[in-house]
């Protein structure tokens, strides 16, 4: 299949430096993952700010960025959303020739399909709304998402019969590890500090100020400290007596042992609730909606796999005699109105990126981008304003729970 | 897969429960009075502690009663359950919330 590469990326040598922490640094960015190294590539690409270390507690991209399921898209409702959403889409365009590294950005398209009439009023609308925006979008009905997608099972004689679909054609997926490792070579190239190993256990305060971080390997200073740790930010911002809107839950995903390349696009289905797509290297890859109760733990319960294996059955009847290789989880923050929150913080000083649920890895060079031009100005990017985080306090949420195309 | 011991049903499966999030948080005694930043303390900012969380499940498909338990939000282990209304035990070095 002409979509698929037949090849992955030679595993290449050493792409960063391993440096001791030094005492002080222009800009803390505390995760190294996609979020906090796309950062610190814009902070010093865009803005010329190399003085950064990224510190990061355990490896490089060892949490969430490791644990996603690659999807990249930016067809939401909400014109907030789709704006950030979009220009990931568009910086995700060029990224592997400005990266010099080829983490294969496939834009085999994504289908939302609607199996209730429902579904189809709110696709038809995201649809209009898309194409309003400058997002491509098209609407497929059961014959077209057959032609597009032969393996879906479109007959009318199941339980959700397939009425119809949303495509966005520039939607994909990308290899998650290399496009972690790509922005930490080139942040590095410019001088950035990557410390993994090095856990941040407190802040130094002055005031209402911050101006540095305790560590597990010391003290050390900075000018603005910047926040990309995902589910546990929180835990972070306790430290400072900061209460945030999010709670953290379980994400589970899984994958099949390698096949045939069978499935040439990504499927997601809001109503029985699974998305699939086939990663370059053969396995089938699917993931569904979070585990109800608050956990750290990196793991979720086992009716949440039985519940996506059954929807994905639903949809994909070939499937059935494929054997699950591997299962696993990640913590994710989620907000009341399932959208992040990026900006400052009544701590001066100290930056917020957060609370990007189950859709950050979509999202990471536009998240770096906006959030790197926010801590360098001290004021909040246009594309972020919106989701500053005095929103649930004026009102002004970003609802996208039931409009994001998928439920969270 | 949770194992979760309702007060009056005994242990049953995650999959009878629903989950309600964060226990004993108590609606305010002057809602007027309060300001737009405490209003929306109230409604959208709860404890996300990892470790010991007081939460609340309800029995959905059993007796369809809520309670309050005791979770590790790392282990998941269930360290104590108890009866709505009754206050939340002290053992386990909880913080934040209301009493």
């Amino acid at each position: 299949m002409s979509s698929m590469s037949p090849q992955l990326p030679e595993h290449p040598d050493w792409l960063w430096r391993t440096p001791e922490p030094k005492t002080s640094y222009d800009v803390v960015v505390v995760g190294a993952g996609g979020h906090g190294l796309a950062t610190a590539y814009y902070l010093a690409r865009n803005h010329g700010i190399t003085n950064v270390a990224v510190l990061e507690r355990g490896w490089l991209a060892g949490g969430n960025m490791a644990r996603n399921t690659t999807i990249i898209r930016s067809n939401y409702l909400c014109e907030e959303s789709a704006a950030i959403y979009e220009h990931a889409l568009k910086l995700w365009e060029g990224l592997p020739e400005e990266l010099e590294y080829d983490f294969l950005f496939s834009q085999r398209g994504v289908l939302n399909l609607a199996h209730t009439l429902q579904d189809v009023r709110e696709g038809t609308r995201r649809v209009n709304a898309n194409r309003l925006g400058g997002v491509d979008a098209e609407w497929l009905d059961p014959d077209q998402v057959r032609e597009f997608c032969p393996i879906v099972n479109t007959s009318p004689d199941v339980r959700y019969p397939v009425l119809g679909a949303t495509l966005q054609p520039r939607a994909g997926i990308a290899k998650h590890d290399h496009v972690a490792w790509a922005l930490a070579r080139k942040a590095d190239a410019y001088g950035v500090d990557l410390i993994q190993n090095c856990e941040v256990t407190g802040f130094v305060r002055d005031g209402d100020r911050v101006t540095g971080v305790e560590t597990t390997r010391g003290r050390i200073a900075a000018g603005r400290v910047a926040l990309a740790a995902a589910g546990h930010t929180s835990t972070l911002t306790d430290l400072v007596g900061l209460r945030l809107p999010l709670q953290s839950h379980p994400l589970q995903a899984l994958v099949s042992e390698l096949l045939e390349p069978v499935h040439p696009t990504v499927v997601m289905s809001n109503h029985v609730h699974v998305y699939v797509s086939q990663a370059h290297k053969g396995e089938l890859v699917m993931g569904a909606g979070v585990d109800p109760y608050n956990g750290y733990g990196q793991r979720g319960s086992f009716h949440q796999i039985e519940h996506q294996m059954a929807a994905a059955l639903e949809l994909f009847p070939i499937f059935a005699r494929a054997h699950v290789l591997r299962t696993w989880g990640g913590i994710v923050d989620v907000t009341p109105d399932a959208s992040p929150i990026i900006g400052l913080t009544p701590v001066e000083n100290l930056f917020l990126n957060c609370g990007w649920g189950t859709g950050g890895f979509k999202a990471t060079p536009a998240s770096g981008w906006v959030y790197a031009d926010t801590i360098a100005h001290g004021r909040p990017h246009p594309l972020a304003e919106p989701f500053a985080l005095d929103r649930f306090t004026t009102g002004a949420l970003i609802d996208e729970h039931g409009a994001a195309a998928v439920a969270h | 897969m949770l194992l979760i011991a309702c007060p009056w049903c005994g242990e049953r499966d995650e999959t009878e429960f629903h989950y309600g999030g964060q226990a004993h948080v108590a609606y305010p005694a002057d809602p007027e009075a309060l300001t737009d930043a405490e209003w929306a303390a109230y409604v959208f900012v709860r404890d996300n502690p990892k470790g010991p969380f007081a939460e609340r499940w309800c029995h959905a498909a059993g007796c369809r009663r809520w309670f309050n338990v005791i979770r590790h939000t790392v282990t998941h282990d269930i360290l104590a359950v108890y009866q709505a209304g009754q206050p939340r035990p002290v053992e386990f070095g909880l913080n934040g919330g209301a009493a």
